[in-house]
């Protein structure tokens, strides 16, 4: 696994959602068990170009998640591999039960793919702000969850994901998102990423939050604090190991997070260290409470997700060292 | 049309489907006895008949498919495809019991020749519209059945599906509704009705057809002419809840209920006294 982290960190030319869409058009040119299925949202999520490419494979089952999941799973018994798409809200919140039981349960093989994950639902508003989606996933044996951090890295995972037999849970930005990674970048799904080293303190964080953690260490850094970074892609199954090395050579952990600090990667990350090695630790993410409308760096200060506040609670949490 | 000899077979191999639907749950001393009495000749037909299925095989790739949404009656089925092969009929005496591969519910990963777990209602019909959907993308020359409850029809995902796939018509996708007209608390009309449920799917666009759930030769006809239809198929059935279980039959809370060993022998010498007609 060799990562080369870019120079620069400027929001990409490319859409993650067209990344993502063009790399499964290409692989379902040959792989003929790719299903693309959609909830009314084929233009906003971009499925509608691999409907177009396959129209027999590219359904758009109208507004309706619950059975959007169910018809997956029955796809996924004859041998196909259903990627199905809504925001993230409905794709998990609304139809749980079918993802324990119709595709989970049934030891099935269906890809579920949430788009606009916490506050990236922003002028969708609180009623479309999954914060929750994480932990509900989580819940749920043989699931694994991964929220790709950009697109060199969510162009890289397709093929893992095809690979990987078993429901999974792809928490998806949509739009153009801050490059972390330089392209031949390699990753592999179950192992967390070192982006920097540092002695001071470990920022596990996970989607945007990556992007702020790297700015927060900036800013660090002249406060003569020297903070580890850590990539926390995949959420489950949490690597153990990078967690428990940082705790160790750090001696502190601050989880950052764009979801309920309930359920999510704090809590994954806790439960790892309260078993293996206990050290202080203060988590960044939204502190159990509804979302709200907004444009999206409103929002980041509204739930104190910004690089400045994890300078603050960094500060806070080496005074506890 | 079915031959009078296979018409007789049929109903002799429903007999013995009822009675060790009966054992099987007499063993237990309690269980969902009225929802597995109701789809009996159904099963008799499907596995008597019907279906393309290979006890041997059951995963045989261009099989018939059924999915039983109304996963509850699994002892009902669990003692068609005992009587078939698909296992040792001696399992049957496991139900429920800890470490069973026949749990109240149906569980394809416990049970050979389950196609889908299910037991949440209302799921079981989107997931064979997906079956359905996967057998016609390979091209395969296979029917997909789904067994359904009336009571189930009251969740909204049930209706999803048939507004999807009466849309998008699934002639290889044949749904059975098992109109017993009880649920759990009581009698379907007096709890949320779902009305004249034949004409509510036609609505749907769907091939929809409404015929005695007990009568072997009416569900045999009535397939024949789904499997004919370019559109996706719907079959009523007419029946009764608790059927041939004499203390169940016709009792309002029949759903799932506890019995005495004494009471269910009883009632198995009340069925095998009755004629074969």
């Amino acid at each position: 696994m060799t990562v080369k982290i870019s120079k620069t960190h400027n929001k990409s030319k490319v859409l993650m959602k067209d990344v993502y869409i063009d790399n499964l058009i290409e692989r379902a040119k040959e792989d003929k068990r790719i299903v693309v299925l959609d909830a009314d949202l084929m233009n906003s999520n971009g499925t509608i170009k691999f409907k177009k490419a396959f129209p027999d494979r590219g359904i758009d089952v109208g507004i309706q998640e619950a059975n959007m999941i169910g018809m997956a799973a029955g796809l996924s018994a004859t041998g196909k591999i259903p990627f199905t798409h809504t925001f993230s809200c409905f794709n998990a919140r609304r139809a749980l039960d079918q993802i324990y039981l119709a595709v989970s349960y049934n030891k099935l093989n269906v890809k579920i793919v949430g788009t606009d994950p916490g506050v990236l639902a922003a002028y969708n508003g609180g009623t479309h702000m999954p914060l929750e989606d994480v932990g509900m996933m989580r819940g749920i044996p043989t699931m694994k969850i991964i929220e790709p951090t950009d697109p060199v890295m969510l162009d890289y995972l397709i093929d893992q994901i095809l690979q990987d037999y078993g429901p999974m849970y792809i928490r998806l930005q949509r739009k153009d998102a801050a490059e972390i990674y330089e392209k031949g970048s390699e990753f592999e799904i179950g192992k967390g990423v070192l982006v920097k080293d540092g002695t001071d303190l470990t920022i596990i964080a996970s989607g945007i939050m990556v992007e702020e953690a790297i700015k927060a260490s900036a800013i660090l850094e002249g406060k003569n604090i020297s903070a580890r970074i850590v990539d926390l892609f995949t959420l489950k199954p949490v690597d153990a190991e990078i967690i428990i090395e940082s705790a160790k050579k750090t001696g502190a952990i601050l989880t950052a997070e764009n979801h309920n600090v309930h359920n999510g990667l704090a809590s994954a990350v806790s439960e790892v260290l309260v078993k293996n090695y206990p050290v202080p630790l203060e988590m960044i993410g939204i502190q159990d409470l509804f979302g709200e409308v907004g444009q999206v760096d409103y929002l980041m200060k509204r739930f104190e997700l910004t690089a400045e506040d994890i300078v603050k609670k960094a500060e806070k949490l080496l005074a506890r060292k | 049309m079915l031959t009078e000899e296979k018409k007789k077979e049929i109903k002799k191999f429903a007999k013995s489907i009822r009675l060790e639907t009966m054992k099987e749950l007499g063993n237990l001393g309690f269980g969902h006895i009225g929802g597995s009495m109701s789809i009996v000749e159904l099963l008799a037909v499907l596995y008597g008949e019907v279906m393309n299925v290979d006890p041997k095989n059951p995963k045989m790739e261009d099989r018939d498919w059924l999915v039983v949404s109304k996963g509850h009656s699994g002892p009902a089925v669990y003692a068609t495809l005992a009587l078939k092969g698909f296992f040792d009929k001696e399992l049957l005496k496991t139900l429920n019991k800890g470490g069973t591969d026949l749990p109240s519910h149906c569980d394809r990963n416990h049970t050979p020749g389950i196609d889908m777990s299910t037991g949440s209602l209302g799921q079981g019909i989107s997931m064979a519209l997906g079956i359905a959907m996967g057998n016609a993308l390979d091209k395969r020359d296979n029917f997909v059945y789904a067994i359904l409850g009336d009571g189930e029809c009251q969740e909204g995902q049930v209706w999803e599906a048939f507004l999807y796939a009466g849309n998008h018509p699934m002639k290889n996708l044949i749904v059975f509704v098992d109109n017993n007209k009880q649920q759990l608390d009581g009698y379907t009309d007096d709890i949320n009705s779902i009305g004249d449920i034949r004409t509510k799917i036609e609505d749907f666009g769907w091939f929809s057809q409404e015929v005695d759930g007990h009568n072997v030769e009416q569900i045999y006809e009535a397939i024949k002419r789904a499997q004919s239809s370019d559109k996706s198929s719907a079959i009523v059935l007419d029946t009764i809840k608790g059927k041939g279980c004499s203390f169940a039959e016709g009792v309002e809370l029949n759903h799932h209920m506890k019995f005495k060993k004494e009471q269910m022998d009883e009632a198995i010498e009340v069925l095998l006294k009755e004629g074969d007609e």
